[in-house]
């Protein structure tokens, strides 16, 4: 796209059907969703005295601070070789969710003086916070790979499989930050439900908890915590990254039947995030 | 050395195109309303409580069956007065807010310039908005890249292009926006008022980047409320009111619509239910200096603010006021009236005249008057309150930049310099 030179035939009449979630093309969404996010780590990062440090201080911090309690205090890890490099893969991860829902909560509401004026794909905005995320969680996956090769983790081909956990965990974040940077719109104490709801959810996955042999050892539970899609993810990110014998998501479900409410979960969810944010996109500047 | 009156120098103006040239807008009766909730549901707890509550609202009809065409190449104006319409009507355009029906067809890519500005994040620097900007209205980033350096050096903005734009004055903020919109070499330009801003260097470039545009055949849709502007710049304007159009052709005919539709907007006289237990405001209106009842005075001339009021209970004196304000509600100038108390105490059903002449120094515009009445000498108590009592327009040749135009005088020397 180009701008038209003068000698080009006049344009041809096309129909303006008004804001929407996508529309305008897919190389302009792609190019406002890639200069969004990377203005906006930009912003984050070069503004302030320790940059990029900040970003992994968070985690860091709430790494040793759960790595204290739960070896010295409550043992509960003590007795799993790996159970650092499995703390610290988990808070990792479910900083990303926690840190990229809860800006994208906010994101269209705090983009008002551009929304209100200029017409571009809504969809951009939360997803270019879920982008600006994962840009922070590459980062700390580079710590967490060299805990991994630290703490003597052996490389396995089933590494190669970390990708698709990751994938599923971004398009869950998305779809959730879709929802909730369209609802906050309109209901302004969403932002307060969901910062109890994320802390909620902090708990109902096993980051600190290990599950299984030397874990909570609680088959009911375990049953429980697998309704829960992300519980379903971390647990396979284990398996497949730091401890090949842990049971796998479909053990602690007990069987794949038991993962049907998970999925379930995972797909209404995503659903429920494209069909919000698309009824609600062409409206959003009305309501601002 | 003399101030001279910042005019903007109107370029002879280019032949409109003809009724051959292709459209670049066409729009088919449009329609867009609002709800306006009696009761705003904001919160998810105050949803659960009153579920049904959502149906308090009404409907506000912004535009009601708009249609127009817009061909290539033509400069447009659209002119109506505040919630007429015509803000929606460019929101519709610029593809900001969805048609409740009808269709909106445009050639090519557009820039819009809403609200004074283009919509900037203002945590980000002028470099970032500006590229942001540029992709939002269909450029690529390399491309807006390459503009950048000629969008910030056309805002005179070279040494602030690293600084937060929150860090802007509204001037810089504004004149950033309009550079934007122009090197964004869109086909179509939708503008909000943008003559009204910036100081006098920058119009005048406004002014000449606008004749360009014009002479390379760019549509321009210009929204406004400045008559001057509209029959300055415009082939054909259109004037809106209540979501309908009123009037579409020549500039100088809506220009007369648009004065008449002020004229004839609000009565012509004070409400008359402007009455309290206290007193009634009988009438007020405004003259001129021959004592013929107008709506309308030339700068310079002489306003006789006339207010009648009705004593309904016995007062030891009334105190009468008023406060002009201009089109923004920004007071102007308040003057008030007490009645001398040497002539004895107010009785019920005494009527009182009171006349006010006041030499117009206004600087063209629409005005309004507020009504206020006290009785006094305890005069803490404010009996009666008429909000825009009387409105009148000034005009005059010039600028209206400003609220008065006060009395000067000018000295010019010149020193220096060799004999012939």
């Amino acid at each position: 796209m180009s701008a038209t030179p003068a000698t080009a035939a006049p344009p041809q009449l096309r129909e303006v059907r008004g804001p929407s979630a996508l529309g305008g093309g897919p190389r302009r969404f792609f190019d406002l969703l890639w200069l969004m996010s990377v203005t906006e780590f930009k912003r984050v990062y070069f503004g302030t005295v320790l940059g990029y440090l900040w970003s992994l201080i968070r985690p860091l911090a709430l790494f040793g601070v759960l790595l204290f309690v739960f070896t010295q205090v409550f043992k509960v890890g003590s007795n799993l070789p790996h159970y650092p490099v499995l703390l610290l893969m988990g808070v990792v991860l479910f900083t990303f969710f926690q840190e990229s829902t809860t800006v994208a909560v906010t994101s269209v509401v705090s983009q008002e003086g551009v929304v209100r004026k200029t017409q571009f794909p809504r969809l951009v905005i939360p997803l270019a916070t879920v982008l600006t995320g994962m840009m922070n969680l590459g980062l700390n996956l580079i710590v967490v790979f060299v805990f991994l090769f630290a703490f003597g983790v052996d490389p396995a081909l089933t590494w190669l499989l970390f990708p698709f956990c990751l994938t599923l965990l971004a398009v869950l974040t998305a779809a959730v930050g879709m929802a909730l940077s369209v609802l906050y719109v309109r209901f302004r104490d969403v932002a307060i439900i969901w910062a109890v709801a994320s802390q909620i959810l902090f708990y109902g996955t096993p980051v600190l908890y290990p599950l299984g042999p030397n874990g909570i050892e609680n088959e009911s539970i375990e049953r429980m915590v697998m309704i829960n899609p992300l519980a379903v993810i971390f647990e396979q990110v284990r398996v497949w990254m730091v401890e090949p014998a842990a049971p796998t998501a479909v053990d602690a479900a007990g069987g794949w039947l038991g993962l049907l409410p998970a999925a379930v979960i995972f797909l209404a969810v995503c659903a429920f995030g494209v069909w919000i944010f698309n009824r609600e996109a062409p409206r959003i500047a009305e309501d601002l | 050395m003399p101030v001279e009156d910042a005019t903007i120098s109107p370029h002879p103006a280019s032949s409109a195109p003809g009724s051959a040239a292709p459209l670049a807008i066409q729009v088919e009766d449009l329609h867009k309303s609002f709800r306006i909730p009696t009761h705003r549901v904001d919160s998810l707890k105050e949803r659960a409580v009153r579920p049904f509550s959502s149906r308090d609202y009404r409907q506000l009809h912004a535009l009601d069956g708009v249609s127009f065409e817009v061909r290539q190449g033509e400069f447009f104006g659209i002119v109506g007065r505040n919630g007429s319409g015509k803000s929606t009507l460019l929101k519709l355009l610029a593809s900001i807010y969805r048609a409740d029906a009808g269709t909106i067809r445009m050639a090519g890519r557009l820039a819009p310039f809403i609200e004074l500005g283009v919509g900037f994040n203002h945590d980000l620097t002028a470099r970032e908005n500006v590229v942001l900007n540029g992709v939002m209205m269909g450029l690529t980033p390399k491309e807006m890249r390459r503009r950048l350096d000629a969008v910030i050096e056309f805002a005179e903005l070279g040494e602030f292009a690293d600084l937060k734009l929150k860090n802007y004055s509204s001037g810089m903020l504004v004149r950033l926006a309009f550079s934007v919109m122009m090197e964004a070499d869109a086909d179509v330009l939708l503008i909000d008022e943008v003559l009204a801003v910036g100081d006098a260097s920058f119009q005048q470039k406004c002014a000449d980047a606008f004749h360009d545009m014009k002479a390379a055949g760019k549509t321009i849709v210009l929204v406004t409320h400045e008559m001057a502007t509209v029959e300055t710049y415009c082939h054909r304007a259109m004037l809106i009111s209540d979501g309908q159009i009123q009037h579409i052709g020549d500039p100088g005919e809506v220009g007369r619509e648009y004065l008449r539709l002020n004229f004839e907007g609000r009565g012509t006289h004070a409400k008359t239910t402007s009455a309290t237990d206290d007193l009634r405001l009988l009438d007020a209106w405004l003259e001129r200096p021959g004592g013929e009842r107008a709506k309308n005075f030339e700068s310079g001339e002489e306003i006789a603010v006339v207010a009648e009021v009705e004593m309904l209970v016995g007062s030891p004196a009334v105190h009468i006021g008023f406060t002009l304000v201009n089109e923004d509600g920004v007071g102007v100038f308040q003057f008030s009236t007490v009645t001398e108390e040497s002539a004895g105490p107010l009785l019920p059903g005494n009527r009182v005249r009171v006349v006010n002449r006041i030499e117009n120094l206004l600087t063209p515009g629409h005005y309004f008057l507020h009504f206020g009445a006290k009785r006094a000498p305890d005069a803490r108590a404010l009996v009666l309150h008429v909000e825009r009592a009387l409105d009148f327009l000034v005009f005059g040749d010039g600028h209206s930049q400003g609220f008065v135009r006060l009395p000067r005088t000018t000295d010019v020397s010149i020193e220096g310099g060799g004999a012939p």
